[in-house]
């Protein structure tokens, strides 16, 4: 029961900074979807007066994705009536080149106004029409949305280290004594430290393998699935090597690193 | 003989102002039992502190077992302390540990084999009457009973220098014998040193002993 008592403080805290992580990771990945979500359906409309090749039109920006030629067919089919076919054929050549460019993820205004600025260098452009009101709207939702994860990634930061800074008091109590009498009889700093470094080890190993648990259960369940389905996008909520590591590594750092920070302010008592 | 403790010059104190022990020499020969007495205040257990490297030479020069402790490193120091036994006035035992753990703790820090840990445990709690008690903890135990594993602890790796301060101290009569039987027996059967720090000699003391006396800052042999 002591022994229990011994691990779950820290593994508490490190449950805590663990499944705020992953939360955090799990939001950071609906965001990337629903932007190259955003990016496939959206692209923008240059209009040229002579014809574009899309290698060229690529190498103005890396976001560039693709340049496709829109049909003028359907302007035409409107003015086709009590106009000859010789007028036709003379007002296609005359009338101006539109594309639709496609760009690799969803811009922020800034990166549209330099692909804008890029294109129009090109003489035989004329127009880039990038729709921005539309844009500009769902942009800064996005951006609300990131901003708002931002800040509870922030407060997550310092709620873990007033939680590590706090298990370190209580662990520099519980530990100090049994450490200063070890070295009263010659035990060199890792032999005295030794229990310190093997608690830290198993917390860590602990809520590790809690998270993991957890969120491979949540990854199992259909409602998850269903809510993103419903915006329309797929997100991998866990990644169980990768997630799992990640995980591993943090709940690893922060407790050697707890450790450590008490056997170097260890003051021998005696 | 050889010394195993030598002070010259040797100043100690706690702050720049205030000199416990000023400017003393002596030494204590290899295999002797000692008494260091004083009033409270006197430095007495400063002075024992030193020799454990606990309170570091103000001034001068202590050798312990060939080591010079001013400005001493940390593992010629663990080295000194593992060869060395201290009994504590509050006994210091680690409260998360049975008293069998808490007696072969110089055992595990010298890296002895189990078999040699276990035996030697046994042995010890068999001379301090606390057989039927291994598995119990620090604070399950009475005072005098806790000073015995104490004291088994000090002697339980044949330390070549036994450090006892006030090991007796508000202790019953029985607690007391058998403190003292123990820390005469590492004397007399094992050679160890043995350097006790007290306010009263016991009157049954049948050894051989020194006796040095603190008073106003400096230490004179008593004979």
């Amino acid at each position: 029961m002591k022994s229990f008592r011994n691990h779950l403080s820290l593994v508490v805290a490190l449950l805590s900074i663990l499944f705020s992580l992953q939360t955090f990771i799990i939001v950071d990945r609906s965001i990337n979807a629903y932007k190259m979500n955003l990016a496939q359906n959206y692209s923008l409309v240059v209009v040229s007066q002579k014809n574009l090749k899309e290698k060229d039109i690529i190498k103005k920006s890396p976001l560039i994705f693709s340049l496709e030629p829109l049909s003028p067919d359907n302007v035409i089919k409107r003015l086709n009536a009590g106009i000859n076919k010789n007028n036709i054929a003379i007002l296609k050549l005359s009338l101006p080149r539109f594309y639709k460019l496609k760009l690799k993820t969803y811009p922020s205004p800034s990166e549209i106004d330099k692909i804008t600025e890029a294109l129009l260098k090109n003489r035989s452009i004329i127009k880039v029409e990038s729709f921005s009101k539309t844009h500009d709207t769902t942009y800064k939702l996005l951006l609300l949305f990131k901003t708002v994860i931002s800040v509870m990634a922030f407060s997550v930061g310092i709620v873990t280290i007033l939680l590590v800074s706090k298990e370190m008091k209580i662990w520099q109590l519980k530990h100090n004594e049994r450490m200063s009498i070890m070295g009263l009889f010659g035990a060199p700093t890792w032999l005295s430290s030794a229990v310190l470094f093997r608690l830290a080890i198993v917390d860590a190993l602990v809520a590790t393998f809690l998270s993991f648990l957890v969120f491979m259960y949540i990854s199992s369940t259909s409602w998850i699935s269903e809510q993103f389905s419903s915006i329309g996008i797929e997100v991998v909520v866990f990644d169980v090597l990768k997630d799992t590591s990640v995980m591993f590594g943090l709940a690893m750092a922060l407790s050697i690193l707890l450790a450590t920070l008490i056997v170097l302010s260890h003051k021998e008592e005696v | 003989m050889d010394k195993v403790i030598v002070a010259q010059n040797l100043s100690l104190s706690y702050s720049k102002d205030e000199t416990i022990i000023n400017k003393v020499n002596f030494s204590i020969d290899s295999g002797s039992f000692v008494f260091i007495t004083g009033a409270s205040g006197s430095g007495k257990s400063t002075l024992l502190k030193s020799f454990y490297g606990a309170q570091e030479p103000q001034e001068g020069s202590l050798i312990v077992a060939g080591v010079e402790l001013r400005d001493v490193s940390k593992s010629k120091l663990n080295l000194l302390r593992k060869h060395t036994g201290i009994v504590f006035q509050d006994y210091k035992l680690v409260k998360e540990w049975t008293i069998e753990k808490n007696i072969s703790l110089p055992l595990i820090i010298g890296a002895y084999d189990k078999t040699r840990i276990d035996e030697q445990v046994e042995k010890l709690l068999k001379h301090i009457r606390l057989k039927h008690q291994s598995g119990k903890y620090p604070k399950e135990l009475s005072g005098g009973e806790q000073q015995r594993v104490a004291t088994a602890r000090a002697l339980s790796h044949n330390p070549i220098l036994i450090l006892a301060d006030e090991p007796t101290g508000n202790l019953d009569e029985y607690s007391s014998d058998l403190i003292w039987n123990l820390l005469v027996g590492a004397n007399t059967d094992l050679g160890s040193t043995v350097i006790v720090v007290t306010h009263h000699i016991p009157e049954n003391m049948n050894i051989d002993y020194k006796h040095f006396h603190i008073e106003y800052g400096g230490i004179h042999e008593v004979v």
